[in-house]
């Protein structure tokens, strides 16, 4: 790991810097889109259901690097205008991301009691204030971690992009690869990284779950491995799925 | 117990003209094919408490539900305060709620607010009150049910009738013409359920408030209701004042109720 | 969108072929993902610190870190320390290994899910330890775990396209080595993409159903 120089550290660095935003700009737009999505999954509309249901349908059902493949490639083709690599991955991973993240939303809202919605009725609250003041802030503690487990998930889903060339940690280590002809050091270094990322991933929604519980009254659980959250369900389809049965369709 | 009828009682708050603050015309509810309510009819008067007995299933509980709109009825026309508020437009439904308050059997306070801000809450966003002049009157309140002290506690460490007595403070402070009161007290340990009904007793000996309330504890009931109407199957079979019901009802359906309970 | 019929009936024969290879893979991945996880659900449990802390460790980071570089370590990396793998057993490999660190999670709910009190009646019957888990312990966990592990395989299915980064001619693969022979990659990758949805879709809903019958 020593005969690294100097240059390929930085390049190195500067891929950890590319996998950052991209995670940052995956997680904005996906939170949006999970929040858009998961609180229309709850509309009293039909219609706004069904939409909103068939876009996490299909979102859930798509491979994130067969669409991203299709967004790079097919959509300047037909379209006849570029995206730029960076956007393109950003617009993918928020997108499908957001899918997963939609069902965090609605099973969280679905799981606050109706009464607390009845309390608000009988207060005269309008529906979106009921929404604002009662059913989000008690729900918002549920989403920390499952929303983590998905974070997390996202970083490593970045790791497609070196697929499309944009130069993200996965795509530097081949660099590093081809310049040293020694693949064990590189690849060590850069699995660490990740974990390194997940790790502190980790720690801030700690700290974001324990200010949410607090804001409720309740405090905070004690997480019991340096980067497993406390919870059910550790990934997608098994968040999707778990929380599938409390909701109402 | 005296037998004599008298629909009416002698209150002496009940100043003026009697006015009719609720009134439900032929309201039938089904849910599924179980019909809880069958075309009943029946009225309230302004100021005037009263209370809903009768076995589990009765439908006591669906017209508390029907009247702060928490469902909706399959047939029939209710009034609030000479206003429609089944059938009637949103806006309109809206308008007419704010003249109700209730207090629901779990409490239901909202576990994100600490318990000064559940009072102030209804009050700045709905009535439009200034935040200092909500705080003022959810202190008084507080003072009232005696919880001057837990302003700043989250709803969750508070116990259980020390909870209920917020959720009545809660109602209270959006000056509601009419109280609900749906199995306030059943939800809480036995040792708890005096200082709620306390309350209660001075609200409803002290203010000019309409009650409609749903209870087992027929001692609460003799003491503050003016009148007493007696569920089964989705009707009204037997009503008058609590001493003639409970001391001396009609109806055998009443009595055997009676008897399960006392 | 100038989409051509015909361009897509050329690659139909290659779609299939990868679609086999997509399936073998998952097939295999599965079988190795629900057997290691096991494994290291056991082994997290555990009395020995040597041995649960390692493998709870182990499991952490590789749970932690992204399969595509999983694979690249596993297909570069291990032909240095001399061991040659397929494209296709390298990916295989990879598969299962990460998502085995998923269903071990799943396992390990699974087992706690169990009541106390069944390690009790155990004990009072003298039971030995390997015959409370086979007997006991382990029929009753694994009829939960049934649809969790099911949905591990539909996540599986979804992430099988990076197979085609080391070389493997799964649907992907096939898409794009037709695009980079005919110049014609809007017509496969659609269809890939379609495809996908058709297998995933169908497999959630069988899982729901079966879920709300085992688990409640």
């Amino acid at each position: 790991m020593t005969d690294f120089s100097a240059g390929l550290w930085e390049l190195l660095l500067r891929g950890v810097w590319i996998t950052v935003q991209l995670t940052v700009y995956s997680a904005a737009l996906g939170a949006a889109v999970a929040f858009v999505v998961g609180l229309a999954r709850t509309h009293r509309l039909w219609i706004v259901r069904f939409i909103s249901g068939a876009y996490f349908e299909i979102f859930r059902g798509t491979s994130a690097l067969v669409l991203m493949i299709w967004v790079f490639f097919v959509v300047p083709l037909t379209l006849g205008w570029q995206l730029v690599p960076m956007w393109a991955a950003v617009l993918t991973l928020g997108c499908t991301y957001g899918a997963y993240g939609s069902e965090i939303v609605r099973g969280a809202v679905a799981a606050v009691p109706p009464a607390q919605t009845e309390a608000g009725i009988a207060l005269g609250f309008t529906p979106a204030q009921r929404l604002r003041k009662i059913v989000l802030p008690q729900a918002w503690p549920e989403m920390v971690p499952p929303f983590n487990n998905l974070l997390i998930e996202l970083l490593k889903g970045t790791a497609l992009v070196s697929v499309l060339g944009v130069g993200d940690i996965t795509f530097a280590a081949q660099l590093v690869r081809n310049a040293t002809g020694d693949s064990a050091p590189v690849y060590t270094v850069i699995l660490v990284m990740y974990f390194v990322l997940a790790f502190l991933l980790t720690r801030v929604m700690r700290l974001v779950e324990r200010r949410a519980k607090a804001g409720v009254g309740r405090s905070a659980p004690s997480g019991r491995t340096v980067i497993r959250k406390a919870g059910p369900g550790p990934r997608k389809d098994l968040v999707a799925d778990s929380s599938a049965t409390g909701g109402a369709a | 117990m005296s037998a004599e009828t008298e629909p009416t009682p002698q209150i002496p708050r009940d100043t003026g003209t009697t006015r009719e603050v609720i009134r439900l015309d032929q309201v039938t509810k089904r849910f599924g094919d179980n019909t809880v309510l069958d075309q009943l009819n029946f009225t309230v008067d302004a100021g005037k408490h009263v209370t809903l007995i009768g076995p589990s299933g009765s439908g006591k509980t669906t017209i508390l539900r029907l009247l702060m709109t928490l469902v909706q009825p399959d047939e029939g026309i209710i009034t609030v305060d000479g206003e429609q508020l089944y059938p009637a437009p949103e806006k309109q439904v809206r308008e007419v709620r704010k003249k109700i308050g209730m207090v629901f059997q779990q409490f239901n306070l909202f576990p994100n607010m600490k318990v000064l801000r559940n009072v102030t809450e209804a009050p700045v966003t709905v009535l439009g009150m200034s935040k200092d002049e909500a705080e003022a009157r959810a202190r008084e309140l507080l003072e009232l049910v005696g919880l001057a002290d837990k302003c700043d506690a989250y709803p969750t460490h508070l116990s259980g009738g020390q909870q209920q007595r917020v959720a009545i403070a809660r109602a209270l402070a959006m000056r509601p013409q009419v109280l609900l009161l749906d199995e306030v007290t059943s939800a809480l340990d036995p040792e708890l359920v005096a200082g709620v009904l306390d309350v209660l007793r001075d609200i409803a000996h002290s203010t000019d408030i309409t009650m409609l309330c749903v209870t087992h504890e027929m001692s609460f009931a003799r003491d503050i209701s003016d009148q007493v109407l007696m569920f089964d199957s989705g009707r009204v079979i037997e009503s008058g004042s609590p001493e003639k019901l409970f001391g001396d009802p009609d109806h055998e359906r009443t009595r055997e109720f009676l008897s399960t309970i006392l | 969108m100038n989409w051509n019929w015909t361009t897509l009936k050329d690659f139909l024969p290659s779609f299939w072929d990868g679609l086999l290879v997509t399936l073998q893979a998952l097939l295999l991945g599965s079988l190795i993902a629900f057997a290691l996880g096991l494994f290291w659900a056991l082994a997290q449990r555990s009395r020995l610190k040597v041995v649960s802390w390692p493998v709870t460790a182990f499991t952490e980071f590789i749970r932690n870190t992204p399969l595509l570089v999983q694979l690249f370590f596993i297909f570069y990396v291990l032909p240095e320390w001399g061991l040659t793998l397929s494209a296709l057993t390298t990916g295989v490999v990879g598969l299962g290994l990460h998502y085995s660190t998923y269903t071990a999670e799943v396992y390990r709910a699974g087992i706690d899910g169990v009541p106390a009190g069944q390690w009790e009646a155990a004990t009072a019957l003298s039971l030995p330890r390997s015959r409370t888990w086979t007997a006991v312990i382990l029929p009753q966990a694994l009829r939960r775990v049934v649809p969790a592990l099911g949905n591990y395989v539909i996540a599986m299915l979804k992430d099988s396209p990076m197979l085609m980064t080391i070389g493997v001619l799964e649907m992907l693969g096939e898409a794009r080595q037709f695009g980079s022979q005919t110049f014609h990659m809007n017509e496969p990758i659609v269809l890939v993409g379609i495809a996908f949805i058709l297998i995933a879709y169908p497999a959630s809903l069988l899982l729901r159903a079966l879920e709300r019958r085992l688990v409640r």
